[in-house]
């Protein structure tokens, strides 16, 4: 079901018109209300005025998550603090989280483009919704719930953690829908088996999963685990939360809102926009943003955009499945983590050197996390001729890890000199060996 | 009454342990007795050598994770229910053992540990009369 056909289906030509109104408002509005925006802005000789059409965007600059690093925690804030109604944050590259702010025109804003992704999946207000994102300064949680209000379902905010209890509530509410990280929908099918749940012996029929890659191959075995069927949803905090692009039941490629998120695809080495159909990296403009709006924000995910039409009716252009990152953003269970945060944990430890190598795997749906990190020889006393201190080494930097970053990682010491050196490329420090397709 | 022993943290991977015998060959200083006590990972190999600190200052030069520790090690009788005899006057004591292994060197068992309280061992030792083996015995049997 089309929960908005004026906005959604509208007329491309009409939506473009619309678009570059919404543009020319945008740029006057951080001209004279964020200051970061408007030197950027005279540093490349533009005035609001220049802006006429959506064509006009490549004039823009750039934002990046370093800028926003740069100007914690307000300095990108274009309303008043009155104004603000909610903060939400997520992980930066360092030790400072990425501060977003919301009016509450902009919740109005979330909670309906929200509904129209679950509107597409075929949620109505006759269902009993569990969003299993967590709640907190993360956008997933509290990003469905108002949508699930929004659109006049009934909402079970589950959050994460009990699992048990979560299968109860299924059962004994009648839950229809859902909404988790793909890899929590199978933990919930294994969990199910383990307790001789039967998908028939619930009520659900449709889930709303994002936050993480997923492939075709989990598509599948959480729609025969589950007996649902399986959407995706897309979204990132610095443009607003869950709710930027969503599948409709052709379930092939994600519809963006953008009639308020416009998207763009850039070759990441020379920011030259590409044109649709080409793989770049995906730039969004939050067009009637107001606590916190971006212009261009270059969001690492690498993807491809198609303006073929839909069977659905939905105008919108539709995003591929995101095939890497042009930074070395990890996203492991659904958190970010840059491999820089685990180093500055690693360093803050007298006992380890900054040799060490992270290692991101897939068993059996789940992300791992192993960090191999050398010990310094110094730091063997008399102590260490038992197992015992070295384990208890590891559980030390685990702990770190999880107050710091909350991630869960299997730390693995190494003997001195027994890692590679590479000084040159911190990429070489990761392997990822998830296979995604 | 301790000897010096040498506990080197190695990975398990082909070809660890060689390097750290060989550097210890190369200074020509020779093992009495070796074990490894072993997870999946990574082990710690204990090692009794015929100059302990010689053998440390080398590892620990080359960069090896090693540590110098002290264990007790006693001499037994090659017959059986010594070794039983001997760890039940500490047994009987409270001590814990974090460790022990124990070989043959000239007709003679040899049990090395680590207690928990190495002073009461001491004291076990002494008023039992058990022979023990001193650090300075080590360059004569290997």
């Amino acid at each position: 079901m089309i929960w908005n056909p004026h906005n959604e289906c509208m007329d491309r030509e009409a939506r473009r018109e619309l678009q570059g109104f919404r543009l020319h408002k945008l740029v006057d509005y951080v001209y004279h209300n964020v200051p970061f925006y408007r030197q950027k802005l005279q540093e490349k000789g533009i005035h609001p005025d220049d802006i006429v059409s959506i064509d006009d965007i490549t004039k823009l600059p750039f934002t990046t998550k370093a800028d926003l690093r740069d100007n914690y925690p307000f300095g990108l804030q274009a309303a008043p603090q009155s104004e603000i109604v909610r903060i939400h944050a997520s992980s930066g590259t360092t030790g400072k989280a990425t501060i977003v702010g919301y009016t509450r025109k902009d919740i109005g804003v979330w909670s309906e483009c929200m509904s129209r992704c679950l509107s597409s999946y075929g949620i109505t207000r006759n269902d009993t919704v569990s969003v299993s994102y967590s709640y907190g300064l993360f956008t997933g949680g509290l990003g469905v719930h108002y949508g699930v209000e929004n659109l006049g379902a009934t909402v079970v905010p589950s959050s994460t953690g009990n699992t048990e209890k979560h299968l109860r509530l299924i059962k004994d509410l009648g839950i229809t829908a859902i909404a988790c990280t793909p890899s929590y929908a199978l933990y919930l099918a294994e969990k199910m088996e383990e307790f001789g749940i039967k998908k028939e012996d619930t009520s659900l029929r449709v889930g709303a999963f994002g936050a993480e890659q997923w492939t075709e191959s989990m598509r599948q075995e959480i729609e025969q685990k589950l007996g649902i069927k399986a959407y995706n949803l897309y979204g990132l905090s610095e443009i607003m939360g869950p709710c930027v692009s969503y599948e409709c039941e052709e379930q092939d490629r994600s519809h963006i809102n953008e009639d308020h998120y416009f998207p763009e695809i850039i070759d990441p080495d020379t920011l030259e926009s590409l044109p649709y159909g080409e793989q770049g990296e995906l730039v969004f403009t939050t067009l009637t943003k107001q606590g916190m709006p971006l212009l261009r924000y270059r969001t690492r995910d690498l993807t491809t955009l198609y303006d073929d039409p839909c069977p659905c009716g939905r105008t919108f252009v539709k995003m591929g499945k995101i095939v890497g990152r042009s930074d070395d953003m990890l996203i492991i269970r659904g958190i970010n983590v840059f491999p820089s945060q685990i180093e500055s944990v690693i360093l803050s430890m007298p006992e380890l050197t900054p040799h060490y190598k992270i290692i991101v795997d897939r068993v059996d749906n789940f992300d791992i996390l192993n960090i191999w990190v050398e010990v310094r020889p110094e730091h063997f006393d008399s102590s260490f001729d038992t197992l015992i201190p070295i384990k208890t080494l590891e559980k030390k930097l685990e702990n770190k890890l999880r107050n710091a970053l909350s991630i869960q990682a299997n730390v693995q010491l190494k003997a001195p000199g027994s890692l590679a050196r590479d000084t040159e490329n911190k990429k070489n420090v990761v392997e990822d060996l998830r296979i995604l397709k | 009454m301790t000897i010096h022993q040498l506990s080197v943290f190695i990975e398990n991977k082909s070809g660890t342990l060689v390097k750290v015998f060989k550097m210890l060959k190369n200074e020509g200083i020779q093992l009495i007795a070796s074990t490894i006590a072993d997870t999946a990972e990574y082990g710690i190999c204990r090692i009794l050598c015929s100059e302990p600190t010689k053998a440390y200052d080398i590892l620990k030069d080359a960069g090896v994770a090693v540590s110098l520790c002290e264990v007790f090690a006693l001499e037994l009788d090659d017959e059986p229910g010594r070794a039983a005899d001997a760890i039940e006057l500490f047994a009987s004591e409270g001590i814990s053992i974090a460790y022990l292994y124990s070989f043959l060197l000239n007709g003679k068992g040899v049990l090395v540990f680590r207690p928990d309280d190495p002073e009461k061992v001491r004291k076990i030792i002494l008023d039992n009369k058990l022979t023990y083996i001193p650090e300075k015995d080590l360059s004569t049997l290997a």
